[in-house]
């Protein structure tokens, strides 16, 4: 049996995503039920407010500045079309007509009523999503190389291992109250779009000299206030190990992670701590007394996942589209588009497109109902109906032929979705801030705007290349910015919004924290602070270089030069 | 009577709708210039009383206390910039929270 089964097929679905089976759909509907009741009775007045959080939270639904908020989860960052239209008319229905991509591969919606959450929980369950696990000390929704199977340096597809954990994690009656929540990201490609150094645990598919598939496995890696890039604590676990494995690390960190302080309850803590020799050898032992027989691997249940992100039925096409070539010739704006936001298939004559959601001087991450209906168009139209969503906030077009770029990108550029700058400067990865979030110390999205504008010509972006800005509005850095090659840190200072700079921060397997430029500066500075640094990188930058490249060979100590002589005495930036 | 460093008002959000609400002369107000200012430690005291039994009532959540400079009209304005958002909505969203229905 595999993925284009016909017996498997189902209305408006693609062939390249999970199927739930009866017992998925159960539960989830179970899970809604039990939900509804339990808003029914914190309305009635049944259930306190400290009573009902944890059933909230449980369910990804947050109180926040203005309103609730609710997390949905999209597992891996894989959405269908059908999917996609589902969230837009939950935001037409029930919200504001908009919703939020995150960097966790989540979409939030920041203005539900509590009294609506159960008939949205219910909308979602009917297109085979939920909120589970969003929210919580658990194991929180796996995310995964949003280019998976159509990556040409890919090794597998890890959307098979992802949704393999998946199921493993989802209401795991051990790991549903953690310390704190766990984060798990995987990769199956030589060039890490995950960002596996800094999770919890980060799974990188590696294949070993006797050509077996198995799991260099990272872990303790972490951003908020104490990041730390996470260490690898096995070169190698076979995928028949890998639920035991896992299993074990989770027993070790759940028996010795810290819960005298919330702040210091995150693996990333423990491996510290105690250092990574001595949790390895904790999860040796664990591993080697444990009942691993719970877990034996069944190689057909992993084939029968894998089976549903099999290949789409692809056209055999020449690697060169002529008319691709033909069409960047004669409009130069979709020639620009290609060149940015287009990327390699592994499959000779497709490409693989990255829609922005970063207009310039737009809100990072935010999309319309109606730009969520026309990507779920022109992902049926283009895409065997598959989309992803990055975490870098941006949606992806996995399988789009190469003859149909031109027409896709008018199709997007009708709708404002056009902007060529994927990966460029103005791509900025920006959390919600304190326009939304109630734990957030500064905004971030007006800074992000404000630099996007700075940096609006495009013709300069390609000019300054690959650079990653990204914003956090408060110490938990759900912006990312310490691995950001410039990150931004909005922070209070003295009753102020005050942002502090960091340079040097690498997302990727050699992955890097950012260091500390100088003292915070006003959001009013940020733009300037930053043209000043990305003006000293074009001038210092050798042939090929890319910001952080260039940052690493002239060292930290030259670019903060630059600032301080910028400054009067260097004490405002 | 002890003084307040600054006049305060009582904030909260909505249990049902999730939407920040003052505490007015008559109850939870979606108008903060409509919020009953406290103006010392007894009646800030009293505000902080009366939104933890609204709590219990399950009317409201998250009631605290924030201060307030006072417009020549008597109408309170929060000093942190945290609580001057509450009163309007997202700095980068004009249409949404209480900003797009004129109340801020």
């Amino acid at each position: 049996m595999t993925a284009h089964d016909p017996s498997l097929a189902r209305p408006n679905a693609p062939v390249t995503t999970y199927r739930y089976d009866d017992f998925d759909a159960a539960f989830v509907r179970e899970r809604v039920a039990e939900f509804r009741e339990q808003v029914r009775r914190r309305l009635d007045g049944k259930l306190t407010e400290d009573e009902f959080r944890p059933f909230r939270l449980m369910n990804g639904l947050y109180l926040q500045l203005h309103a609730y908020m609710l997390r949905v989860a999209i597992p891996y960052g894989t959405l269908t079309a059908r999917q996609m239209r589902r969230l837009a008319d939950i935001a037409d229905k029930y919200d504001r007509g908009y919703g939020h991509f995150t960097t966790r591969q989540n979409l939030q919606y920041n203005w539900p009523k509590l009294v609506d959450t159960p008939d949205i929980l219910e909308a979602l369950a009917e297109v085979e999503m939920h909120a589970i696990q969003t929210s919580g000390n658990c194991i929180r929704n796996v995310t995964a190389d949003h280019f998976a199977g159509v990556a040409p340096d890919e090794i597998e597809d890890p959307r098979a291992t992802a949704e393999f954990l998946r199921q493993w994690s989802s209401a795991h009656p051990e790991f549903s109250f953690l310390p704190r929540k766990f984060k798990i990201a995987v990769t199956g490609a030589a060039h890490d779009r995950a960002a596996i150094m800094v999770h919890d645990i980060g799974l990188a598919i590696v294949k070993n000299d006797a050509g077996e598939i198995g799991y260099r496995v990272v872990v303790g890696g972490g951003l908020g206030r104490t990041p730390f890039v996470g260490k690898v604590i096995s070169d190698f676990v076979p995928r028949a190990e890998l639920l035991a494995y896992l299993e074990a690390i989770m027993r070790v960190y759940n028996r010795f992670g810290r819960r005298d302080n919330k702040y210091k309850a995150r693996i990333k803590i423990l491996v510290h701590e105690k250092g990574i020799d001595e949790v390895r050898a904790a999860v040796a032992a664990e591993y080697a007394a444990m009942d691993r027989s719970v877990f034996s691997y069944d190689p057909a249940e992993f084939e029968r996942i894998a089976a549903f992100f099999a290949p789409p039925p692809y056209e055999a096409l020449p690697a060169e589209s002529q008319k691709l070539r033909a069409a960047r010739v004669e409009h130069p704006a979709f020639g620009n588009f290609v060149e940015v936001n287009v990327a390699r298939h592994k499959t000779p004559g497709y490409a693989i497109v990255t829609v922005s959601l970063k207009p310039i001087g737009g809100i990072p991450g935010d999309a319309t109902s109606a730009q969520m209906r026309l990507l779920a168009e022109a992902s049926e139209r283009f895409g065997f109906g598959e989309l992803r969503i990055s975490h870098e906030q941006n949606v992806i077009l996995p399988h789009v032929k190469q003859d149909d770029l031109f027409d896709l990108w008018r199709m997007l550029d009708a709708a404002g979705l056009a902007t060529a700058n994927a990966g460029l400067v103005s791509d900025i990865i920006s959390c919600p801030g304190l326009d939304y979030c109630s734990l957030a110390t500064a905004r971030s999205i007006p800074v992000a705007q404000a630099i996007s504008k700075r940096f609006s010509d495009l013709s300069r972006q390609r000019r300054i290349g690959k650079l990653g800005i990204k914003i956090s509005g408060c110490i938990n850095a759900c912006g990312h910015h310490h691995v950001a090659a410039i990150g931004v840190l909005g922070l209070e200072k003295k009753g102020q919004e005050s942002y502090q700079i960091t340079l040097g921060g690498d997302p990727t397997f050699s992955a890097s924290i950012g260091e500390i430029l100088g003292p915070g500066v006003t959001a009013e500075q940020v733009p300037d602070v930053i043209e000043h640094l990305v003006d000293f990188y074009l001038a210092e930058r050798r042939e090929g270089e890319a910001f952080i490249e260039t940052w690493r060979r002239v060292g930290h100590a030259r670019f903060k030069d630059v600032l301080r002589r910028e400054g009067e005495d260097g004490a405002d930036i | 009577m002890s003084a307040l460093k600054n006049p305060q008002i009582l904030l909260a959000s909505n249990l049902a709708d999730g939407e920040v609400v003052f505490l007015g002369p008559s109850g939870w107000e979606r108008d903060h210039a409509r919020a009953r200012v406290a103006r010392d430690k007894d009646e800030a005291a009293a505000l902080e009383a009366f939104g933890k039994a609204e709590i219990a009532a399950n009317r409201v959540v998250d009631v605290y206390l924030a201060d307030v400079a006072l417009g020549a009209d008597g109408a309170p304005t929060p000093m942190h910039y945290r609580e001057k958002m509450r009163v309007k909505g997202p700095s980068v969203r004009l249409d949404l929270g209480k900003q797009a229905a004129g109340a801020a």
